[in-house]
């Protein structure tokens, strides 16, 4: 066992207190003085041509300070990448999706703001929509980007081996399709922003954001001005999950309402604007054929999606990317072949969401290799087993295993969940009577990216500021939105420079002042901001230690760090309080300041968006998930009461948080198993709000939650450390459908798990049975 | 639409303000008040991060209209605790891991509040009744009630 005095201790979190307390700011409960509301024009259609735009009589309502539209903006677009800029602030020309931005408005008070949007008039010429991605890929189907025939977003084709000679050699070979729904990011605080414009060029923004340097990089660009006049500060984040990235065009609008009124202006979306018509997770439709030996090898994937983006690519590149990366992992695939097409839609644009493309895939690849597993009379747990990767593993398109610890994983999930008590195979009960209540057991594993390599910027940079007094202060681009890595990150510097937890500060970012930084996404903070702080915390360290050994009469070598003292090993009497050092440092000759900056980026290449060849990332995690379920056959309803992750996060920094982590990622995923989904029709969302979306309470989780983690010491993370809180998300999909059919023995290849489904399954079941039965006799 | 007074006792103070009488409670406590502990997340009465405690019941604040509750026992997150001291409800979900990004946070604790008030030796099903309005994304419950149980300990 390691011998850390701060890290991986079970610590509450640094900003529990002010959370608890409510006096936490979050960017709604800023206001500055002479604040003006704004509110947002969307279009009622999912399709239309903007003939005409009238603001006149808006403009003249008694309190209204300013009406922009989407020239205002110029012809500024934004996008991930230079190719892929394809969304506007406010619509120009067309509109793409019900509920996309077309006009905002500030005023004096929000009901004068709302009254004013109803006083503008737009003309619209409607078109065709297209809501359905394989319709749109169809020839003669509505276009929605005339730079983009053929609704194409995002295509990539690639494979690794060679997939049909693998075919052939198989023993086994099934091919199926799965669906997965649209799922929304679910945060509780509405995205919001408050910007103030100062003339002739100052930008000063308060919002929510994981990834505040996107953001800060957009405004520059959209407003034309430096970036040194960008500030962008952070306030507390109500959750992300993938939906508070980059720039959106409640951002852009508040910038430029103040710009034209002359006065700072916040606009917060209501819930039923998130839910309508902000982005949310990739619709997947995966066909995937699989070839394996007649013991479970698998020999070769052969898989298709199609993705529906969207009316904008966002970062669809890196989702469809991701789907292929995790097709490898985490079992052995020696050969595989993948074509994606993200299809243009008339929906709200499909992003990043907790496992980036990723559940998608895995759900379709864990549930078939459980159903080849069934087909063949294999052992679930043994034919995940035998497939598992390893360290040292390279996949077949070059990604290189450093640590796993995917075998552990599924040891302690299946002892956790006492698996061979309650596992029987389906085929053992299958000539049983269904009883009213049918249980059942299902297993999963995935992995994930520690830190995904992306193209540009990809370094995190941590400037520590040690305080004369043996405070320290923490200056980092990487947002907390509620994982914690805030704590973790504390940690990191109270455990290097041995003093305690609360004598750190970390203050929030602020453009202005905390280093660029990637942003909180693809699972990197840990990791990757992990080390740059450690990198920080040692130069620091570095710069008290000729101090400390002149004090001591000591080599500097001999000395060392701990409970807010600094002493000489093995002499621990020769010793002096950490904050007479730092004292006596910030005196020392005509006086000096400590601070310590440390830089950490990626130890890959970066990814290779067309072929998929390399590294995803520098570190891989792997866990397992079990799920128990119960099956009302009467009315079809599914609930999961108990639920076990066992996590490969090679250390856990803090094992609180981390069972924090895995908790979400349970919840995330029993909600996109069977809860959550948005009634659509022609491109409108019927079920605007959380109750009718079915974002989960506390009667629609597990009430037991099994957090495992296993420690295997990653040699490129911090302190050994890989994710924990993204891949926990992955397998929970597969581990509840898996014990679906272990319950009832049929397959639900259709997300999420509605009642109807299920009893749509047990009735085709029956009826089939039936017929064979006829058909024998 | 006209103003009107209305005088609201909040966690014990009388506040009088100049206000529409259609305006909901939570927009007189956060833009009027300044009790932004309060938080606005809905709106609809669906997740429960508006609760407050009223007259020493659990109150979705977004839909109680201010000009009702003139003269009623109004209690915000705000009256929780006191300086260094906070709320053992607060405490426990601090040390138990019940807060990650927290914008969940203060309705639960008034929610928990309000229960524990009413029945300070709640078994774990009343714990998850009284929170069964307030919704969580991220901590998938299990901490809050965890939490919610260790302060009814702690309070014994
Ligand atoms: S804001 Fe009141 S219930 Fe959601
Ligand atoms: S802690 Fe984020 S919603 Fe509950």
């Amino acid at each position: 066992m390691s011998d850390y005095a701060v890290l991986g201790k079970r610590l509450p979190r640094v900003d529990g207190p002010v959370k608890a307390a409510g006096s936490a700011r979050f960017t709604d409960d800023l206001s500055l003085p002479g604040m003006l509301h704004g509110k947002i024009l969307r279009s009622p259609h999912p399709h239309a041509r903007i003939l005409r735009i009238d603001t006149t009589r808006a403009e003249q309502l008694p309190g209204v300070r300013a009406v922009i539209v989407g020239e205002d903006f110029g012809d500024y677009r934004y996008g991930l990448r230079a190719d892929t800029r394809d969304e506007y602030p406010l619509a120009r020309g067309k509109v793409r999706y019900l509920g996309e931005e077309v006009a905002a408005v500030a005023a004096v008070d929000e009901d004068t703001a709302l009254e004013a949007l109803e006083l503008i008039r737009v003309d619209y010429e409607v078109l065709p929509a297209v809501t359905d991605p394989e319709e749109a890929l169809l020839e003669g189907a509505p276009q929605l980007h005339d730079d983009k025939p053929g609704n194409i977003s995002v295509h990539m084709k690639t494979g690794f081996g060679d997939v049909d000679e693998a075919f052939r050699q198989a023993d086994y070979v099934r091919e199926d399709r799965f669906y997965s729904q649209s799922v929304l990011h679910g945060f509780l605080e509405p995205n919001a922003a408050l910007a103030h414009w100062e003339a002739p060029n100052r930008i000063t923004i308060w919002a929510s954001k994981q990834s505040p340097y996107f953001l800060y990089r957009n405004l520059s660009n959209c407003f034309n001005v430096p970036l040194s006049n960008v500030r962008l500060i952070q306030p507390y984040i109500g959750g992300g999950f993938g939906g508070k990235n980059g720039g959106y065009p409640v951002d852009f609008c508040a910038v430029m309402l103040s710009k034209k009124s002359g006065r700072p202006v916040k606009i917060v979306l209501t819930m039923e604007e998130v839910l309508s018509s902000h982005r949310r997770r990739h619709p997947m439709i995966v066909r995937l054929k699989t070839g394996v030996r007649k013991d479970g090898t698998i020999l070769a994937h052969d898989c298709r999606i199609i993705a529906d983006g969207g009316a904008g690519t966002g970062v669809g590149p890196s989702t469809i990317a991701n789907a292929f990366y995790f097709l490898n992992l985490p079992y052995v695939v020696p050969n595989v072949r993948y074509e994606a097409f993200r299809a243009y839609t008339n929906r709200p644009i499909s992003v990043a969401q907790r496992g980036n493309g990723i559940q998608q895939i895995r759900y379709a690849a864990d549930v078939q290799l459980e159903m080849i597993a069934h087909d063949l009379g294999l052992d679930p747990v043994r034919i995940r087993q035998k497939n598992a990767v390893y360290t040292g593993y390279r996949t077949a398109s070059g990604m290189n295993i450093h640590s796993c610890g995917l075998q552990e994983t599924i040891t302690g999930a299946v002892r956790a969940a006492e698996w061979d008590t309650h596992y029987r195979p389906w085929r053992e009960k299958e000539n049983e009577p269904l009883g009213r209540i049918a249980t059942g057991v299902g297993i999963a594993c995935n992995s994930f990216q520690s830190g995904a390599r992306l193209t540009g910027h990809n370094c995190c940079t941590a400037v520590i500021k040690v305080h004369e007094d043996g405070t320290a202060s923490l200056l980092t681009g990487s947002t907390d939105s509620g994982q914690g890595s805030e704590t973790v990150l504390a940690m990191i510097v109270a455990e290097v420079l041995g003093i305690r937890l609360e004598d750190v500060f970390v203050p929030q970012t602020d453009s202005t002042v905390t280093p660029v930084d990637p942003g909180s996404f693809g699972s990197r903070v840990s990791s990757t901001a992990g080390n740059a702080v450690l990198i920080a915390a040692r130069d620091a360290r570095q710069q008290l230690l000729p101090v400390a050994a002149e004090l001591l009469k000591a080599a500097p070598e001999a000395i060392e760090f701990r409970d807010c003292k600094v002493f000489v090993r093995g002499a621990p009497d020769k010793a002096l309080r950490f904050r007479d050092l730092t004292r006596q440092t910030v005196a020392w000759g005509s006086g000096t300041s400590i601070i310590g900056q440390g830089s950490w980026g990626q130890t890959v290449p970066p990814m290779n968006f067309e072929t998929g060849e390399g590294d995803a990332s520098g570190a891989y995690s792997f866990g397992t998930q079990a799920a128990w379920v119960e099956v009302d056959t009467r009315t079809g309803r599914v609930t999961v009461p108990r639920m076990v992750v066992a996590h490969d996060l090679g250390f856990a920094l803090n094992p609180l948080a981390v069972e924090g982590q895995h908790e979400g990622s349970i919840a995330g995923g029993v909600g996109h198993t069977i809860y959550e989904h948005c009634v659509e029709e022609n491109g409108q969302n019927l079920t605007p709000n959380l109750t009718a979306y079915g974002l989960p309470t506390v009667y629609d989780l597990p009430r037991e939650m099994v957090s495992l983690s296993i420690e295997t010491i990653d040699p490129v993370g911090a302190f050994g450390a890989k994710e924990s809180g993204e891949g926990t998300q992955v397998s929970t999909i597969p581990a509840i459908v898996n014990a679906i059919h272990n319950a009832i023995g049929v397959w639900i290849t259709d997300l999420p798990v509605t009642p109807e489904k299920v009893l749509k399954a047990l009735r085709d079941k029956k009826a089939q049975a039936k017929a064979t039965a006829e058909g024998q006799s | 639409m006209a103003m009107q007074q209305m005088q609201l006792k909040v966690n014990g103070t009388l506040h009088t303000v100049m206000e529409q009488p259609h305006r909901t409670l939570l927009e007189v406590l956060r833009e009027e008040l300044g009790f932004t502990g309060t938080k606005r997340a809905c709106r609809v009465g669906d997740c429960g991060a508006c609760t407050v405690i009223i007259d020493g019941k659990a109150v979705l604040s977004c839909l109680t209209l201010a000009v009702e509750v003139q003269g009623r026992e109004i209690i915000t997150i705000e009256a929780l605790g006191d300086g260094d001291r906070p709320d053992p409800l607060q405490r426990s979900f601090v040390d138990c891991g019940a807060v990650q990004c927290g914008f969940c946070t203060p309705g639960m604790v008034m929610s928990a509040k309000a229960l524990l008030d009413e029945n300070p030796h709640p078994d774990p099903d009343e714990v998850r009744r009284a929170i069964a309005g307030n919704l969580c994304r991220c901590t998938g419950y299990a901490k809050i009630v965890e939490a919610i149980e260790d302060a009814a300990t702690r309070l014994a």
